[in-house]
């Protein structure tokens, strides 16, 4: 069956089996082997994308299901060759271990931002609780989110205040 | 893993759906959220020949209130009910119901009308579905039903609905008078199914007696159970703590919960027991000053 998906920003056509699952699709097909694979049994969030801006796990969804409409790896975080503040964050926090669970991880906490820029430590957990990290390190990874979240609303503070003061981009 | 291969159809209305689902019979499973049923194809537990999608049929999407009764689309995912605050007031085991399910990601995708038809007694809409009272609206080629939702479910996985029939919607109606509800469930670990839980909907009159009263037990019985001794030891009584006790220790009479990983039995109907209390108690005090005169 013929799909055409947009991921990250790009429209892809392709030919699929109507039983590829939309994880198996983006890494085998288009390359984009940053979603990972973990428990293949929708309970793990390794595999966490964005569909139409909502977190999903796409080992639980058929690519055939995504025609026509919009995908977000964590390939997409990442702009102009600068690192997201949440990847950043996940870098000065060291919340990561051994990584396998961080592009879910990055994902499932992108979403949580986008609808609550400004979340508590309990929404933080409540938000990731679909996410798996098997080395446990629970606790800089919602570090790294609260300080995602500062510097996004700082971030965005400080572009504001330099556009009031220059009139220029904060680039 | 990858499921068998099957054919896909994805109709755009419910005619085009219905007409698939009365075609293929048995061959065709149809997929709403999907969070149980693509898994159980991803483990070959299920291998449909046909799969239909019924997530293009916009029909099935949303809610609305007409006549006192709220209508509820099937393919309405567990997040938006979560998340809809215009309904906490009258319909406040929505909310507090679909923020057990599972685990964020998961309630993205999963359905109100996917779950109550794949009948797993230790998921959560069941049990609330029969606190609150709800009807299933069932719909066939001969057009459509509504069946109680304590005639929906048959046995473990198995529903009411005919073989051409597809549920289309759910419908609650809005409480009279002052209405509080509580979902209570323990779990071995986030995101998991029920060891236990309880879904409690309690309506009082204008004397500040129970008018109506909801208990639905879920995991604790091949199907969703209904508590009926302790519904009918509340109706017409305040919310004392001496009412709250007694009807606390009927609400296990009713349940018929086995041993397994999750627990054991008896295990199982004490926390039925202590989750109906707490339920009731809070119940109670969040209706306090609701009804005129009290």
């Amino acid at each position: 069956m013929k799909i055409r998906v947009k991921v990250n920003g790009r429209w892809y056509e392709s030919d699929v089996e109507p039983r590829t699952l939309l994880a198996y699709w983006l890494r085998e097909d288009l390359k984009l082997t940053g979603t990972h694979i973990g428990c293949d049994t929708t309970s793990c969030g390794a595999c966490t994308v964005l569909l139409d801006g909502k977190a999903v796990k796409s080992c639980t969804v058929l690519a055939v299901q995504a025609n026509g409409r919009e995908v977000m790896t964590v390939e997409g975080l990442e702009r102009n060759g600068q690192l997201h503040p949440l990847q950043s964050a996940f870098w000065e926090c060291h919340a990561l271990q051994c990584g396998y669970c961080t592009p879910g991880m990055l994902m499932a906490s992108y979403a949580l931002l986008q609808e609550n820029p400004n979340p508590t430590e309990e929404e933080i957990r409540e938000g990731l609780s679909g996410n798996i990290c098997r080395c446990t390190g629970y606790m800089n990874i919602v570090k790294a989110v609260q300080t995602a979240a500062r510097k996004m609303s700082g971030e965005s503070q400080e572009a504001l205040e330099e556009v009031a003061a220059n009139g220029a981009s904060a680039d | 893993m990858f499921p068998n291969a099957f054919e896909y159809e994805a109709p755009t209305s419910l005619d085009d759906a219905i007409r698939l689902i009365r075609e293929h019979g048995y061959d065709a499973k149809v997929l709403a959220g999907g969070q149980s049923l693509l898994p159980m194809m991803k483990l070959r537990i299920a291998a449909p020949a046909v799969l239909i999608d019924i997530n293009g049929i916009d029909e099935l999407k949303g809610w609305r209130e007409v006549d006192g009764t709220l209508r509820i689309g099937a393919m309405t995912r567990h997040a938006e009910l979560e998340h809809a605050r215009e309904l906490a007031d009258s319909f406040p085991l929505l909310s507090r119901t679909a923020r057990w399910i599972a685990d964020p990601l998961i309630r993205n995708r999963g359905t109100i009308g996917g779950s109550l038809a794949h009948a797993d007694p230790g998921a959560d809409w069941g049990a609330a579905m029969l606190a609150a009272g709800a009807r299933i609206e069932a719909r066939g080629p001969e057009g459509s039903r509504l069946i109680p939702v304590d005639e929906f479910f048959v046995d473990t996985f198995a529903t009411s609905l005919n073989e051409d029939e597809l549920v289309v919607a759910v419908h609650i109606d809005k409480p009279t008078g002052p209405v509080a509800a509580r979902y209570m469930k323990l779990e071995r670990k986030a995101g998991d199914f029920a060891i236990a839980a309880l879904g409690v909907q309690v309506e009082l009159d204008s004397n500040g007696r129970v008018a109506k009263a909801g208990i639905g037990m879920c995991a604790c019985g091949p199907i969703p159970l209904r508590a009926t001794k302790a519904e009918a030891a509340l109706i017409g009584q305040p919310l004392t703590d001496e009412t709250i006790k007694t009807v606390s220790r009927l609400v296990p009479e009713d349940a018929d919960p086995t041993d397994d990983l999750r627990g054991s039995a008896e295990y199982k109907r004490d926390l039925l027991r202590v989750f109906a209390s707490r339920a009731l108690h809070e119940i109670a005090e969040e209706l306090k000053g609701k009804v005129g005169g009290q």
